[in-house]
């Protein structure tokens, strides 16, 4: 009767067993559902979604939304599509990611093997300041970044992204050293390694899984940032603010397809690293949010 | 030789300094960026802001006039209503997903990726998405009319009453799998010998489950917690691109109520209150939890 696995304690019949792989696939369904709508409805003249039904295949496909969303649609008042503002989003995205994830690396090293009075403190202020509300820092943010001449453009966006960046990859890194012996580092440091050496020669090697953590998760972050964006950015907005745009603008007919396929386009880079390193980093976000 | 040692002594000495040196970039731009802007953000909101900032003290004048909007109070009210019902369903959701697939479910490492991805989604991604879907004119209502369920009715996108739950619908179902992932992982930590003890006792899988396994997932629960109660707190975009704070104020939160307070009504002091009272909410929530986490290390 009962179906005993032989590794797990948990003991279930058949027909749980049936019953729990219903639900799961079901709950497969509920999660796919609207990514399915989005491809398929992007693939659709628009006469078809507004006569049709959104979960049908289309009658007949087409390709034109993609264009029309990448390369042709009104955003804002410019027919651009969304192609310029992904590529600011990218000219955003690369440096904040990289320059936040080195400067991560190097508190971590500081915080845990170089450790002096108080430095728990300073760690307990970096972390509440990756909780904080950021309308907390939007009206300030706004005249510093007027004073020092770069309001509205990317490199302003990128020291926001950076400013704000670095509470979790310091975390990341922190936790991530903390286990690792200080007894190599203090061997090291007799032999006559420096600071630097140490960090270049025994912490960097070591520091590839952690690295791949905080790399997808800054990438996600500051690609899906919306609030800094639509604050900051003056003409040179960022992907979601574009999007947001060309969905909400009340000019003409509602091209449903289009949308969907700049939102497609929009989730495209995280939903690609997402897929091909994303075990790692579910397994790197365990380690940091489970363990503190 | 004295030079050399004078030289040594330079050495060490930098050798011990440089460590804070090169933290004190880190620690400067947070003494600015964070504390010194919250600072100015809290001075703001005791001073007559209103386009611009203006550093003219008139106590708590903001607060008072806050506390009367009923703008405020449909913000804060929604918030509520928001997290309750987010922080629930995303914590029980979660907590069942992820004791379903610990069952030695074949299959797993396709399920978990599923439930995963939509955390990888920018809120303006999955507020467009819901967005239509929710439509009564080309989503859900019409696709059940389409398949023959003429009486089916599910228009809460443009109900006053019940447009803040479909902005629940969307986060749940952006955050649900990520909360199944942490519990997951506690449930990986749970000693396997323990249960099995527990069975020979003849306890029954609901019982053991709710006496034994769940209460040793509470660093789970807690953690789960203090997440989506600050992500609650901070939802901005997914209501901009799922309802835009409508129909009318319906489904405004604090987080859209300060935006357009401060940068579209020219009330900078009131926008700075209400966003010192989210800093605080926030705080509330994070600082006993940070400070136990901190604590333990030592």
């Amino acid at each position: 009767m009962s179906n005993v696995t032989q590794d797990t304690a948990v003991r279930t019949s058949t027909f749980t067993r049936i019953f729990i792989y219903g639900l799961l696939i079901l709950f497969a369904a509920y999660y796919l559902m609207p990514l399915f709508v989005m491809i398929v409805n992007s693939l659709k003249p628009l006469s078809e979604i507004t006569s049709g039904n959104m979960m049908a295949l289309p009658e007949v496909w087409t390709l034109e939304p993609w264009r029309q969303a990448w390369s042709k649609a009104q955003i804002g008042i410019e027919p651009t599509g969304l192609k310029p503002y992904f590529v600011n989003s990218l000219l955003i995205v690369i440096p904040a990611v990289f320059i936040s994830t080195i400067i991560g690396a190097i508190n971590g090293y500081v915080l845990t093997k170089w450790r002096f009075r108080g430095d728990t403190l300073i760690f307990g202020a970096l972390l509440f300041s990756c909780f904080i509300p950021f309308q907390i820092v939007l009206i300030p943010m706004a005249i510093v970044l007027g004073k020092l001449g770069i309001a509205g453009s990317i490199p302003g966006l990128v020291l926001v992204h950076v400013v704000y960046g670095i509470g979790f990859t310091t975390l990341y890194y922190r936790n991530y050293y903390a286990v690792f012996p200080t007894e190599l580092v203090r061997a090291a440091q007799i032999d006559g390694a420096g600071f630097f050496r140490i960090f270049w020669r025994i912490m960097l090697p070591i520091s590839g899984p952690i690295t791949v953590v905080s790399v997808i998760w800054q990438f996600t972050n500051v690609w899906n940032d919306f609030l800094f964006g639509a604050s900051f950015a003056g003409q040179e907005q960022p992907m979601t603010v574009a999007l947001n745009n060309l969905v909400q603008s009340s000019t003409g007919v509602k091209e449903y397809n289009v949308h969907f396929a700049g939102a497609i386009l929009a989730a495209l880079p995280t939903l690609l690293v997402y897929i091909v390193a994303g075990r790692y980093f579910v397994r790197g976000l365990m380690a940091g949010s489970v363990k503190g | 030789m004295a030079n050399n040692a004078g030289q040594d002594d330079f050495q060490t000495k930098l050798q011990n300094w440089l460590p804070k040196i090169v933290l004190s970039p880190s620690i400067a731009a947070m003494v600015v960026f964070v504390y010194g802007f919250i600072a100015f953000t809290v001075y703001i909101s005791f001073s007559d802001s209103k386009m611009l900032p203006s550093y003219d003290w008139i106590g708590l004048a903001n607060y008072t006039k806050l506390w009367k909007l009923s703008h405020w109070w449909v913000s804060i009210t929604n918030l509520a209503v928001f997290a309750t019902l987010y922080i629930g369903i995303c914590t029980v959701l979660g907590l069942s997903l992820a004791i379903l697939l610990d069952q030695k479910i074949r299959g797993e490492g396709m399920l978990r990726p599923i439930y995963l991805y939509p955390m990888a989604l920018s809120f303006i991604v999955t507020g467009t998405a819901w967005k239509w879907i929710l439509d009564p004119g080309i989503g859900l209502e019409n696709t059940m009319h389409q398949w023959g369920w003429e009486s089916f009715h599910f228009d809460w996108i443009k109900d006053r009453n019940m447009a803040i739950y479909t902005v629940v619908i969307a986060a749940v179902w952006q955050t649900s799998g990520f909360v199944m992932a942490m519990f997951l992982a506690g449930l990986r930590g749970v000693d396997n010998e323990i249960l099995k003890a527990a069975q020979i006792d003849g306890a029954s899988n609901w019982r053991l489950y709710r006496r034994i396994v769940i209460p040793m997932l509470r660093p789970a629960f807690l953690s789960a917690f203090v997440i989506l109660a600050h992500l609650s707190v901070k939802s901005y975009d997914l209501i901009i691109a799922l309802t835009g704070g409508g129909p009318g104020r319906a489904t405004e939160v604090p987080a859209t109520f300060m935006y357009s307070y401060t940068f579209t009504r020219n009330s900078m002091g009131i926008g700075a209150a209400s966003a010192v009272i989210m800093l605080m909410t926030i705080a509330a929530i994070i600082t006993p939890y940070l400070y136990a986490e901190l604590k333990e290390k030592k």
